[in-house]
């Protein structure tokens, strides 16, 4: 993969031949990690309770809320019969802790508090998948602004 | 819980998890990697350890935070600590908070600016290219994120470079990651007796 397909410059629209192909190459080494990192939380080899489908499904549904719907698309592609679940407004009762958790901190980040936590553990979500759902999300705040910020740089925000 | 730190500080509070941390003895050797634990190195923070429960997670993000907040040029250390301060203000991430106004401080050897954004938050008194840099970081931050191209002027206007306009963006963004791990997986809590 070269730079310029990684998920974070191809989403916010960059090129060889942008204006911004000098800034960014000098920072290649972040942007090469940051698709490492992206490698870590959508298709990990221990993915604990959390399969591949379904973590593709949460990173569209994050990035849906932050309103990357391109972004989205890309990672809904890859969410197999867990793919309903990237509509914002979508709810499914066996996972309905998860969503509600994962909605929360993606979207009301501040107001996240210990009952939030001891919720999930009490629904039998183990401290590892506690992290590993945290991750995800967190990462997908990162890379949604990222992606906004580079798209307002170039001027075609909005 | 009254030991729980509620407001913005800059004396570095301690760290209480939600969850139980990786005990450094059960860890595997993916994890003792990761935590980078060596016979000289064996002090490991609890953050740390309660990371290492997604230890794939933790092994790239390592690199890539101490990338984005200390690479040579581009944006100043103490400006991407001001983004970084930013997100972590619009999350209430005391914790994360305290430590990047005390960094940005001791960086710029000056309290005022971390003074100003504790007591005034959004309405405090900055130079304009300080205010410019919050700004953006500030609204990046809002969930959706609320940056726009005004905030971009104003960067540009402030005579940022495009490259230090990149170092915000990421430095900013970094902190929409780590806020959701520090604030969501633990609680700041004052040090001393019991802690």
């Amino acid at each position: 993969m070269t730079l310029f397909d990684t998920t974070i410059l191809s989403k916010s629209g960059l090129t060889p031949d942008s204006r911004l192909a000098a800034a960014t190459s000098s920072r290649a080494n972040i942007f090469n990690m940051s698709q490492a990192a992206e490698q870590a939380v959508l298709r990990p080899e221990d993915c604990g309770a959390f399969g591949h489908d379904l973590r593709a499904a949460l990173a569209a549904r994050v990035a849906h809320h932050a309103g990357e719907h391109a972004l989205a698309d890309h990672y809904a592609t890859a969410a197999g019969d867990k793919a309903a679940l990237a509509d914002p407004g979508a709810y499914d009762a066996g996972l309905g802790h998860v969503l509600t958790f994962v909605d929360k901190i993606a979207n009301q980040t501040r107001d996240v508090a210990a009952e939030d936590i001891s919720g999930l553990q009490a629904a039998g979500v183990s401290d590892a998948d506690v992290v590993r759902l945290c991750e995800l999300v967190a990462f997908l705040a990162y890379q949604v602004r990222v992606i906004a910020g580079l798209r307002l740089m170039q001027g075609t925000a909005g | 819980m009254s030991r729980v730190i509620h407001k913005f500080t800059r004396n570095v509070p301690g760290w209480q998890p939600r969850v139980t941390p990786v005990k450094l003895d059960e860890a595997t050797p993916e994890q003792l990697a990761a935590l980078q634990v060596t016979p000289s190195n064996t002090k490991v923070s609890d953050y740390v350890l309660t990371l290492a429960h997604d230890v794939e997670s933790l092994a790239v993000r390592s690199p890539l935070f101490n990338a984005i907040m200390y690479d040579p040029g581009g944006m100043s250390r103490a400006e991407r600590e001001l983004g970084a301060l930013a997100a972590s203000m619009v999350n209430r991430c005391i914790y994360c908070a305290a430590v990047h106004a005390d960094r940005h401080a001791q960086l710029e050897k000056d309290t005022t600016v971390t003074d100003e954004l504790f007591a005034k938050g959004e309405n405090a008194d900055l130079t304009a290219r300080d205010r410019a840099i919050f700004d953006f970081a500030r609204k990046s931050a809002e969930a959706p994120p609320a940056a726009g191209p005004a905030d971009m002027d104003a960067l540009r206007n402030a005579g940022l470079s495009d490259e230090e306009i990149l170092d915000l963006i990421l430095s900013a963004a970094l902190f929409g990651w780590a806020n959701r791990l520090m604030h969501v997986l633990g609680d700041p809590v004052r040090k001393g007796n019991g802690a």
